[in-house]
Parts: C-alpha cells; structure tokens; sequence
C-alpha cells in the first residue's frame, strides 16, 4: 500500500473498491474488477500525463518516494559510507562513501531525508548544516586526489536556517563546494531525484552533468517562500509553483539541465526497479561520454557552461 | 446595524514620527538619538553618537573608495531580459522598469576600475537601491566580465555587498549565477589574484553563500546584518527568539567567518594597505 496525495484521490477511490471485490467471495467481481482496471488506467493515464507544477512538487516531495540511500543499493555494489567533517561532526543529512559502479570505483554523495518519522528527525528531513558540506567536500576532494568520477544525488528542501548553522557558516559551506567543484578534476555527474531546494542543493550540484527525474523539481525557492515574499499569500502557492518553472521540461528548456529520465506512470515510488535501471542506463550513458574527454576538455567544458549561463540584454554590443 | 462600526476619518492622519528624518533632523536607526544630518553626512554617514553606519549609495560607495576622478564604469549598457515570463502581484517587467528609472542604472551591480592611493584595482559594487540588490543574470555576468579584466590586467578585485540573495524572478537562472560568479573566483584564485570582500549592510541568502564568503580576505561594516538564512526565516523554523547582535559583522566576527571589522573612514585606507601585501 501507499500513501495517496490529495490529487491521487480518484486513483485511490478505484484502487480501494478494487481491493474490496478482490476479497469478495469470487463470482461475477471478477467481470468488475476488469472494468474497473481500465477505468484506473485511464484515469491515471490523464491524470498523469497533465500535473501541474505544484502536483509534481508534492510528487517530488512524496513521503515514499526513493532517496539517495534507495539508489545507491539499487546501483552500486560494495557502498562504504565514510562519515564526518574532520572539524565540528558528522551530518546525516547528507550521505557518502566510495562505491562500485560497472566494475569501476567512484565516489558517491547524496542529501538524505529518510523515511519513518524518527529517521526524518535524525536526518533532519534532508536540511544539511555546514558540517554536511564540509564532510561532502571532504569526499569530493579525496575523489579527485584518487581520481574517482563523482555521482550527486540531489533531493532536499534546502540548506538548514538555524542559529548553529549560521554560528559555523552555512554560506561559507555552501559557497565553498561551489569554487571548488567548479575546478575539480574529475567527472561530476548531478542527478535531481527529488527536490532541489536551492543553495542547498546546487552546493551538491556544481557538475559537468545534470540529470533529473521526471517529477523533480529544482528551484532558487520553494513555492511556499516565494509566495509568502512576493504575494504575502500562502494560498497563492500553486501559482508560485508555476512562476517559477521548476519542473524537469522547465530546466531542459533554460538549458540547466541536460537529460530528464522518465519515470514510472505515477512516480518512481511506484515501481522502484523500473526507476533505477532507467537511471543506471542514463548515469552509465553520461559517465562514458564524460570518460572519452581529457581533462582540459572536461574542465573547459565545464567552465564554459556555468559562464554562459543567464538572460542578458546588450552582450553583443559590449564584447571587447 | 453595526453599532461599533469603525468611523471613517476624514481629518489627515498625524505626521508620523518618522518625518523627522526628511529634513535637517535625522534618526539613527540604531541608538534612536536625534542627530544633525549634515554632521551624518560629514561623517562618511556614520552616526556621531553610535558609530552606526547608515547605507550609503554605489556612487557614494565608490566616491569613498577611489581617488578622486578616476573610476571607469564598465558594461552599463548590460540588462535584464524576462526568461520566466515572471509574473507575481507585478511582472518582472515592470519591476525592472521602475527599479530602473528610480536608480538610472540597467541593475543591481556597478563594475569598473579605479586608483585606491594611487593603486589601480577593480571593483564590484552591489546597488542596493535596484530590486534589494538582488543578484540575476546581469549581476552575474557583470561580476564574471570584471574578474575575466581582473584576469587580463592582472588586478585585485574588491567586492561590495549589499543584497538580500539571488533573485526571484529569474528563478534558477538565478541560482546558477552562485555557482557561476563562484568558478568565475575559483578562476582568479588559481591566477593568484586577491579577492578582497567587503560586506555592508545587508548581506544575505545567495549572495552570501557564493561570492561574498570567497573573500581571500572578507571586511565587514561594524553592526552590518550578514547570514544565510534570513532572521524571519529563522525564527519561523525553531520557534524560538534569536540571541541579541544575531548576524552582525560583530557576531561573525566572534565566530570566525570574518577577518575584520571596518571602520567606514578607515575603509579606504585598510584595502589598499591590505591590497599591497598581494
């Protein structure tokens, strides 16, 4: 079973009478039940196939939905986590550690949210505090300093604003794995699997590849604070949702990121086997193609692409 | 019938006590005392009673830093465009054109070179006047040209922040202007050319988690409210009050996210006394 968003609610009703008849002593429910799975599928199939910004950001944000850890088992051989910052502690809310990927050793990092109530406090549902980046840093360097491509994986609702956080530099953390993952040495593979709130998550996501999931969403602010600020109107999220085009299309078209991967019909905690091989076929896709570059081509590229980023009037006219 | 209903005045409201600040008088926003304008104004806007330093313009900003006459602006004529479409209670559009005839600049950064005690240096100002300081497209791009001159030329950069973090309505692009403006310093610290930050009141969010706290060497303004996360938002999340002096130039001082605190007419002096051991 599964939990349901508010949006899911005719899917659920249909899927509940279904249950019910298949428990039902057998004779004509069976007839029944046959109607009623094309009429599921039908429904899903529309429902599905037109979410609004908002629906997917509740997708994205599912409580079911796959996280770093449910990747990394699924894709990897051999995870050893490697934990701590080497200067304040160790932050769960982010994970780490070398991994084996087609036969090959590489370094893995992802935001980590959790699932039951008690490991979504432990992991402080996925806000990283400095020490967080700092311990993602730390493996990033190591990485580079054995020459191990790197995979991110990118799902959480941002940064933590708290006293402690601002005490050890929260924006010095962040702004550090940027200048430095925009030099690193090796290949540098993002992929969005949830939600990319922010710094927080582009502090994971400075890379040569950025990959999404077709229900993530990856913005500068959640709906809810933007909302709050420009229209002073918590009802107003949904549109704030759409303003800010956040969705997987939205970024391909703005050029951000470079490969959506499809999930299955009604998210990839539906059928998490079919989501990773899809991942897999694509990360192992990227990987070869980042394989095949120097390294002065993978850092030109790299630098090339985060300096050309933006919508500026008058460059042709001011260039020297 | 409402019996309480609340009568309509049509007298004009009292003068609010703000007015004070509008002509010769002035209000600190610090201690509250009352204080001569023009003494403010003789005094680099810094209140004679408090040290409080009130903000000061980009053009006040750079007249403070640069020898007198010898600032050359670079790519004024660069502007935002709308890639979102953006629309809130106003479209992005109009913002822009509002912010636009109110500061008589295209958006929120002015770059160029000058002399600071006969040493030449670029510069980066963030304006605060334009949209928060806000930092999309043009600011970025702006930041990267003057490092990519700093790089030709061979000259430190300084950075002045004011801003409230990137702005919204250019949505990711935004965002992704943090990780640009930061390789774009990544790039200057492998030529080996200092980046000196200099942070005033206020700086936050996507400003300060990027170019701001890249600083070879970070100054702040005394009492300047600096942070990541906004005071509001914070508050908001731990459900508790914040400590007294929380995010000032002081308390990051004390935590060890700064170098130093500086004194606005010392300001000068420091950078290019600080610029010669480069």
């Amino acid at each position: 079973m599964h939990d349901y968003l508010e949006f899911e609610k005719p899917i659920r009703e249909i899927e509940e009478k279904i249950e019910k008849l298949a428990t039902a002593p057998a004779g004509k429910s069976q007839d029944e039940i046959r109607k009623l799975r094309i009429k599921l599928a039908q429904v899903e199939h529309t429902l599905y196939s037109k979410l609004t910004p908002w629906q997917r950001t509740q997708l994205a944000r599912h409580p079911q939905r796959p996280s770093t850890l449910d990747y990394i088992g699924y894709l990897f051989r051999d995870f050893l986590e490697l934990h701590g910052d080497r200067s304040f502690g160790d932050d769960r809310a982010i994970v780490g550690g070398f991994a084996t990927y087609n036969d090959r050793s590489i370094m893995v990092i992802g935001h980590q949210k959790g699932k039951t109530l008690k490991e979504r406090m432990q992991r402080n549902f996925g806000m990283p505090n400095p020490e967080g980046y700092r311990k993602a840093l730390r493996l990033m360097k190591m990485a580079e300093k054995f020459g191990r491509p790197i995979v991110t994986f990118i799902d959480t609702p941002g940064a933590y604003p708290g006293i402690g956080a601002e005490e050890r530099g929260q924006a010095e953390a962040i702004a550090r794995n940027l200048y430095v993952m925009s030099r690193l040495a090796v290949p540098i593979i993002s992929i969005v699997i949830g939600e990319g709130g922010s710094g927080g998550a582009l502090a994971l996501g400075v890379s040569d590849r950025v990959l999404m999931l077709e229900h993530g969403v990856y913005s500068v602010i959640s709906p809810e604070g933007c909302a709050a600020i420009l229209w002073d109107d918590p009802a107003k999220v949904p549109d704030a949702a759409s303003a800010l085009k956040m969705t997987a299309s939205d970024l391909v078209d703005l050029h951000i990121v470079d490969e959506v991967i499809p999930e299955p019909l009604g998210g990839a905690h539906r059928d998490l086997n079919a989501m990773t091989e899809r991942v897999a076929k694509s990360l192992s896709n990227q990987l070869a193609q980042l394989n095949d570059l120097s390294l002065p081509q993978l850092l030109a590229q790299r630098d090339q692409k985060y300096r050309s980023i933006g919508a500026v009037n008058g460059l042709a006219a001011t260039l020297q | 019938m409402a019996w309480f209903k609340k009568q309509k005045t049509t007298e004009p409201e009292p003068p609010k006590r703000s007015k004070i600040s509008e002509g010769m008088w002035l209000k600190c926003n610090h201690c509250r005392e009352i204080v001569y304008r023009k003494e403010v104004e003789r005094n680099n806007k810094v209140c004679p009673k408090c040290d409080y330093h009130f903000p000061i313009s980009v053009l006040e900003r750079i007249a403070l830093l640069v020898d007198l006459g010898t600032f050359k602006e670079w790519d004024v004529e660069l502007s935002p465009q709308d890639p979102l479409n953006f629309q809130d209670t106003k479209s992005y559009k109009e913002r822009v054109k509002t912010h636009q005839e109110k500061t008589g600049r295209k958006d929120a950064m002015v770059i160029g070179e000058g002399m600071m005690n006969g040493r030449r240096a670029v510069l980066c100002v963030f304006d605060f006047s334009f949209m928060g300081g806000s930092m999309g497209s043009v600011v970025g791009e702006k930041i990267c040209r003057a490092i990519d001159r700093a790089l030709e030329t061979r000259l430190p950069v300084i950075l002045v922040t004011t801003s409230g973090g990137a702005r919204m309505q250019e949505g990711i692009l935004s965002l992704m202007q943090m990780a640009k403006t930061s390789a774009a310093v990544a790039k200057l610290g492998e030529a080996k050319l200092p980046f000196i930050c200099l942070l005033a009141d206020p700086t936050f969010g996507g400003v300060t988690a990027s170019v701001a706290m890249l600083g070879d060497v970070i100054l702040a303004e005394p009492k300047a409210l600096i942070g990541f996360a906004g005071p509001r938002v914070i508050e908001q999340t731990i459900k508790q009050q914040l400590p007294d002096q929380f995010q000032r130039a002081e308390f990051l001082l004390e935590h060890g996210m700064i170098d130093m605190i500086v004194e606005r007419r010392q300001l000068k002096e420091t950078l290019s006394t600080l610029v010669a051991h480069f």
